[in-house]
C-alpha cells in the first residue's frame, strides 16, 4: 500500500523527542493523545490510505443511528474565515450495516475504536448500545447528544442536564460495562458545568468537549440561507477558543473526569492548549479535510512541543493551566451542585 | 490511491475564460486515469483561513520531463481559494492529493464514443479521446458554453476528434444554441454508443436522457461542491440509484464523479427524494 509522504517535518534534523505520549480515556489506554473526531474520518478506511491508523489513539466513528438515515438534503457545507458550517444529519447506514461493514473492517485492521451513537430518543440510544455491546473490537463508545443537525435542534439532549442524563445513564446500564462511555456535550448552553456534572453524576465515564456551535450563513448573491438546512455546525480553528473555554470550565469543577477535548486543532500546539485546559487527549476533526494526514503530523509535533517545555510524560501535561501560582494544581474541592441533581 | 503531495507551480496560463495550473505532482501521473480529479488545499497550512480543499478535474499529465511527473488542471477565477491559485508563480508549493474519485469506465470493444463538454467541464475529455482512439474508438466531440470565451479545448478537441461541433448561447462561436440542441443529430451521424459528459448538472441531466431515448450507454462526471474531496466529510452527495434498485444519498467524490447517466436522479438533486434509503418520514426532515 503506498501512501502520502510525511512532509511536515516537525523537529528538523533533531531526534524524536523522548516523551511518553501515552495516553488513557477512563480504563481505555492508548499509545497515541491524538484521536479523529467523530463526522470527520467516516469509518477510518479513507484516512488509511494517507497515514496508519492503527498509530493512532482511536477512530472515532461518525455517529451511527439505528436505521439507515439519509442525511439533509444539498448544499451541506458554507466555509467560513478558519471553519466551515455543516448540516449533514447524521447520514449513515444504521448500526447492523455498520457492525458488519465498517466495525468488521477497523478490528480486522486492528485500529483502536470509539463508536459514536446518535438517536433521536433515549430508547434509541439504549437499543444500539444493546446491540454494540455484543460486538468485539470496541474500546470506547461515544454518546452523541449534542448534534445541533437535528430537525428539533432547541431539544438536543445535551441541551439540558436532565435529559442529557438520561440518555447517558441508559447507554452506561446498557452497555458493556468495561468499555468507558463518554457522553459529547455541546458549547450552545447558558451553563456547561450543570450539564457536565449532570452526565458525571448518571455515570458517564468521561466527557467529549466540543460538538460544533450553531451558525448561519446568508449567501449575498441568492440572498438566502447557504446551507440547504439553514442552520449549521460551525467547526474548525474558529471555535478553537469555545472548545478550551468549555474543556476549561468543566474541569474546575470535576478535577477527575476524563476528557477528550475536540474543536479547531490543526497544530501540535494547538492540540497543548486543550491538554493544558484539561484534555487528556485530543480528537483532530475538520483539520483532516485539509490535510488528511494531519492526525499523526499532530502527534510528533505535539511531542515536539512537549519536550520544548521540559515534559518528559504526556499525562503530566493534562491540566497543567489549572496550577496554582506555586505550582500544585488547583482544585475545586466542593463544587455547588444544584440540589435536584 | 491518492498520494498527498507537495507541487511546485510549474506555470499558470490563460484560456480564454480560464487558467492551466501546470504543478509537478510526483507519482500522481502514473496513477491518473481519465475523469481523475485532483484537491488543492490553499495556502499554507498554519495560517489560511481558508480550510477547504478545491477539486479540479485533471486536464492532462507528464510523466516525465525536465519537471518530473506534472498535471494539468483548468481553473476558473470564481472565488477566495480559485483567485489564490492562480496568484501562484514558478516554483511556489501547492499541497495536492490526487488522484481522486471513479474515472471514466472505457469500453472494451472499439465502439463509437461522443464526448460533451460544457464549459471548463470539458477539461478531462481530451485525455479520454485520447484513451478512446487508442482503443480504436471513433470519437466526437460536443464543446458548448454561454459565449466564445467559456469554451474550453477546441483546438485539443480538433485534434483528437473525427468532427468537432461548437455552440455558443449567444452564437459568438459555432453554431447558436446549447450542446443538447445538436447531440442527437451529432450521435446519429457517427452511430454513437456511449456518450461521456461533464458540465453543469443541467447539460448533464439533458444529456443523459439524450443518450437514454438512443438507447446509448452514458457516463457522466459531476461538478458538486466538495470540502475534502476523499469521502469522509458527506458534503457532496446526490441521489444516485444503486443496482437493487435502491436510491442511495452517495458521495461524489469516491462513488463519483463518473456516474452512469440513468442512474443519476437528476432532477431530485439538492433534496432528498423520498424513496431514498433512509429518508425522512417526516415534513421537515431530518
Amino acid at each position: 500500500m503506498t501512501r502520502a509522504v510525511v512532509r511536515y517535518d516537525t523537529g528538523g534534523d533533531r531526534p524524536a523527542p523522548n516523551v511518553d505520549m501515552t495516553a488513557s480515556l477512563s480504563t481505555f489506554e492508548m499509545p497515541s493523545p491524538i484521536l479523529t473526531a467523530s463526522g470527520c474520518a467516516a469509518s477510518g478506511r479513507e484516512l488509511d490510505q494517507f497515514f496508519d491508523i492503527t498509530r493512532l489513539g482511536a477512530i472515532v466513528t461518525k455517529s451511527i443511528m439505528l436505521e439507515p438515515r439519509s442525511g439533509r438534503a444539498t448544499p451541506r457545507i458554507a466555509e467560513t474565515p478558519s471553519g466551515m458550517l455543516n448540516s449533514i444529519g447524521l447520514q449513515g447506514p444504521g448500526v447492523h450495516a455498520f457492525i458488519e461493514h465498517d466495525l468488521a473492517w477497523l478490528h480486522e485492521r486492528g485500529a483502536r475504536v470509539i463508536v459514536s451513537i446518535a438517536g433521536g430518543a433515549t430508547q434509541e440510544f439504549e437499543d444500539i448500545a444493546k446491540i454494540l455491546r455484543l460486538q468485539e473490537g470496541i474500546d470506547a463508545i461515544e454518546v452523541n447528544i449534542s448534534c445541533p443537525n437535528v430537525a428539533d435542534r432547541g431539544q438536543v439532549f445535551a441541551c439540558r442536564a436532565d435529559s442529557a442524563a438520561g440518555v447517558v445513564a441508559s447507554v452506561r446500564r446498557s452497555s458493556d460495562p468495561s468499555i468507558p462511555v463518554f457522553a459529547k456535550l455541546s458549547p450552545d448552553v447558558t451553563d456547561l458545568a450543570t450539564i457536565a456534572m449532570a452526565c458525571e453524576r448518571a455515570g458517564a465515564d468521561g466527557l467529549t468537549l466540543i460538538n460544533t456551535t450553531l451558525g448561519v450563513v446568508i449567501d449575498t448573491d441568492t440572498m438566502r440561507p447557504a446551507l440547504a438546512g439553514v442552520t449549521g455546525g460551525l467547526s474548525g480553528p474558529a471555535i478553537r477558543p469555545i472548545a478550551v473555554r468549555c474543556i476549561w470550565q468543566v474541569r474546575e469543577v470535576l478535577p477527575d473526569i476524563p476528557i477528550l477535548g475536540v474543536g479547531g486543532v490543526r497544530s501540535g500546539r494547538d492540540a497543548l492548549e486543550l491538554i493544558l485546559a484539561g484534555a487528556s487527549a485530543v480528537s483532530v476533526g475538520t483539520t483532516v479535510f485539509r490535510d488528511p494526514a494531519a492526525p499523526m503530523r499532530i502527534h510528533d509535533e505535539l511531542a515536539v512541543a512537549l519536550a520544548d517545555r521540559g515534559f518528559s510524560r504526556l499525562a503530566d501535561a493534562v491540566s497543567y493551566a489549572h496550577r496554582d501560582p506555586d505550582g500544585e494544581v488547583e482544585v475545586d474541592e466542593d463544587p455547588e451542585v444544584p440540589e435536584w441533581l | 490511491m491518492p498520494v498527498q503531495t507537495r507541487g511546485e507551480v510549474v506555470s499558470v496560463r490563460r484560456a480564454g475564460a480560464y487558467s492551466v495550473l501546470t504543478v509537478t505532482a510526483p507519482g500522481v501521473p502514473e496513477l491518473t486515469r481519465p475523469g481523475h480529479f485532483a484537491a488543492l488545499a490553499i495556502g499554507d497550512l498554519e495560517t489560511s483561513s481558508l480550510l477547504l480543499r478545491r477539486a479540479f478535474s485533471i486536464n492532462g499529465v507528464q510523466s516525465r520531463g525536465i519537471y518530473g511527473g506534472t498535471i494539468d488542471l483548468v481553473i476558473a477565477d470564481v472565488g477566495q481559494g480559485t483567485h489564490w491559485l492562480l496568484q501562484r508563480r514558478r516554483g511556489d508549493a501547492v499541497d495536492i492529493v490526487a488522484p481522486l474519485g471513479r474515472p471514466f469506465a472505457l469500453p472494451r470493444e472499439p465502439v463509437s464514443c461522443t464526448l460533451v463538454g460544457g464549459g471548463y467541464g470539458s477539461a478531462p475529455l481530451f485525455m479520454l479521446a485520447e484513451q478512446l482512439r487508442e482503443r480504436g474508438c471513433r470519437v466526437d466531440v460536443v464543446l458548448g458554453a454561454s459565449t466564445e470565451q467559456r469554451l474550453f479545448g477546441v483546438l485539443e478537441a480538433k485534434r483528437s476528434a473525427t468532427t468537432v461541433t461548437i455552440t455558443t448561447e449567444d452564437g459568438s462561436a459555432g453554431e447558436r444554441g446549447r450542446v443538447t440542441d445538436h447531440l442527437d443529430v451529432v450521435m446519429e451521424r457517427a452511430g454513437a454508443e456511449v456518450v461521456y459528459a461533464c458540465g453543469p448538472m443541467g447539460m448533464l441531466a439533458a444529456v443523459s436522457e439524450i443518450a437514454a431515448s438512443r438507447g446509448a450507454y452514458s457516463q457522466c462526471a459531476v461538478e458538486e461542491s466538495m470540502a475534502c474531496g476523499i469521502g469522509v466529510c458527506m458534503s457532496c452527495v446526490l441521489p444516485v440509484m444503486g443496482d437493487d434498485g435502491v436510491t442511495r444519498m452517495v458521495r461524489s467524490c469516491v462513488e463519483g464523479p463518473v456516474f452512469r447517466g440513468e442512474r443519476v436522479r437528476w432532477d431530485e438533486i439538492g433534496t432528498i427524494p423520498p424513496d431514498t434509503l433512509g429518508a425522512p418520514s417526516h415534513v421537515g426532515g431530518h
